[in-house]
């Protein structure tokens, strides 16, 4: 089975961007995003827009990505910029339709890099160092961590249970009916929470805090 | 090693209808556990899952308490946890990292503070798994026992007193089943080792039949397996 490779991966390497800090990585995010988004405008916006794009591919190339993964980590985004570009092309004309696609392709391959050059245990770190002044008003930073590593885990292994729910159903010849795939698919991924569930009190992580 | 005291301990289940009737998965059940390797066996539904869970707090007993050395499970639960370590059947359900050194990392969150030297630490764990080849690589790319042995790493990481092992090789295949049973064998924890494959319990030091929610029999780990096939073959 191959695996579904929509969430972009850390890949081990020796680069400036993998040994730059979280903080600085995260934040130089927010900009980036912020200036793709702000600004707008019929020459600017498109010229930014191509200029951002550039520097994203350059953060690619830094992060050692290479050209060809990166081109790979946009290939799920490539549908819907497709579909938006069209629809602000019918609306508003080329020059919208042009600013948007280089708007989404540049946020899309910066967070590639982003991902790609940060380990989830280093964001975890962050972000448990980054809300812990919180813990005064009850959050508890360790929580909010891995639950949010959780759902990154959690996307492969339910795609792939989704996947093998949906050829049992059409293994029996009923692939057309949508309650032979779908209740069969909530049990397993509900079981699944639970048995995941148990694995984490099991190693004595549910009462980290 | 560890004392392992079941002291009366029962479950029962309610069934949740109207007329409030209950089930009993597990009766009664006394006994000490201070072997160094104890393997548990007995046909499907018949209460290992149940036995072995009560050993760390994953299951309550209804009546009745378990104590892991002086420590009352359902009273000490979090402090029993870290010394009852517990690898389960499906290692899937219990890596929940992206990569292997990760997940052996996150085990390390609690005892290692410093980043680098949790790193380091997980490194160090994953290499006596012989695994320091694969640490990044995805936990979904490898092999059936090398997840296995990831799940493990990922246990034995904080360094419990106890391992209590569910059906740890059932899915595997015969090279790799041997490679985790050669390497559950070999630990320096005390073993409860739940498992279909007779011989591997054959090479613990006491064996315990489960039959219908009770023990069935207690002894030597051979006895115990002359005991399960002349009771299947008896039907
Ligand atoms: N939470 C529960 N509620 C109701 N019944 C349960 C519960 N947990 C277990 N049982 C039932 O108790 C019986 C014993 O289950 P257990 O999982 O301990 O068996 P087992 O010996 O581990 O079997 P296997 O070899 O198939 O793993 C089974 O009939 C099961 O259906
Ligand atoms: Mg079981």
């Amino acid at each position: 089975m191959s695996q579904p490779s929509f969430l972009a991966v850390y890949r081990p390497g020796d680069s400036v961007l993998h040994h730059a800090r979280v903080g600085v990585k995260v934040g130089g995010l927010v900009a980036f995003s912020l200036v793709v988004v702000v600004v707008r405008g019929a020459t600017l916006g498109l010229a930014v827009g191509g200029a951002m794009l550039a520097l994203a591919v350059v953060a690619c190339l830094v992060g050692g990505l290479g050209l060809r993964a990166s081109l790979r980590a946009l290939r799920p985004l490539l549908v819907m910029v497709v579909a938006l570009g069209t629809l602000q092309w019918v609306f508003y004309g080329p020059s919208a339709a042009a600013e948007t696609a280089l708007d989404l392709l540049a946020l899309a391959l910066a967070a590639t890099v982003v991902s790609a050059t940060t380990a989830v245990n280093a964001m975890l770190d962050a972000f448990v160092r980054w809300l812990r002044p919180l813990r005064a008003v009850g959050v508890r930073p360790e929580r909010v961590a891995l639950t949010f590593s959780l759902a990154i885990a959690a996307l492969p292994g339910t795609l792939a249970l989704a996947l093998e729910t949906r050829d049992a159903a059409r293994a029996r010849g009923l692939g057309r009916h949508p309650r032979a795939f779908l209740t069969p698919l909530v049990i397993r991924v509900v079981a699944r929470a639970h048995e995941t569930g148990d694995a984490l009190a099991a190693r004595g992580l549910a009462d980290i805090d | 090693m560890p004392t392992i005291e079941l002291d009366a301990a029962g479950v029962t289940v309610e069934h949740g209808d109207a007329r409030g009737s209950s089930r009993t998965i597990l009766r009664p059940t006394t006994l000490t556990l201070t072997e160094r390797r104890v393997a548990v066996i007995g046909a499907n539904g018949s209460g290992k899952s149940t036995l072995a869970r009560l050993l760390n707090g994953l299951v309550t007993p209804t009546t009745g308490r378990v104590v892991v050395d002086g420590l009352d499970v359902a009273r000490h639960t979090s402090r029993v946890r870290r010394q009852v370590g517990f690898c389960f059947t499906d290692p899937a359900a219990q890596l929940v990292m992206a990569t292997c050194v990760e997940d052996v990392e996150l085990s390390l969150r609690r005892s290692v503070r410093d980043a680098r030297a949790r790193h380091r630490r997980a490194m160090e764990v994953l290499d006596s798994f012989g695994l320091a080849g694969h640490a990044d690589d995805s936990v979904h790319t490898l092999s059936g026992g090398q997840r296995q042995l990831v799940a493990l790493a990922g246990v034995l990481a904080t360094d419990p007193s106890v391992l209590v092992a569910d059906e740890p090789t059932t899915l595997l295949d015969l090279a790799n089943s041997r490679r985790v049973g050669d390497v559950l064998m070999g630990l320096s924890q005390q073993l409860v080792l739940l498992t279909h494959d007779l011989d591997l319990a054959r090479r613990c030091e006491r064996g315990l039949v489960v039959a219908d929610g009770a023990i069935a029999f207690d002894g030597s780990a051979d006895d115990a397996v002359e005991h399960y096939v002349a009771s299947v073959a008896t039907g």
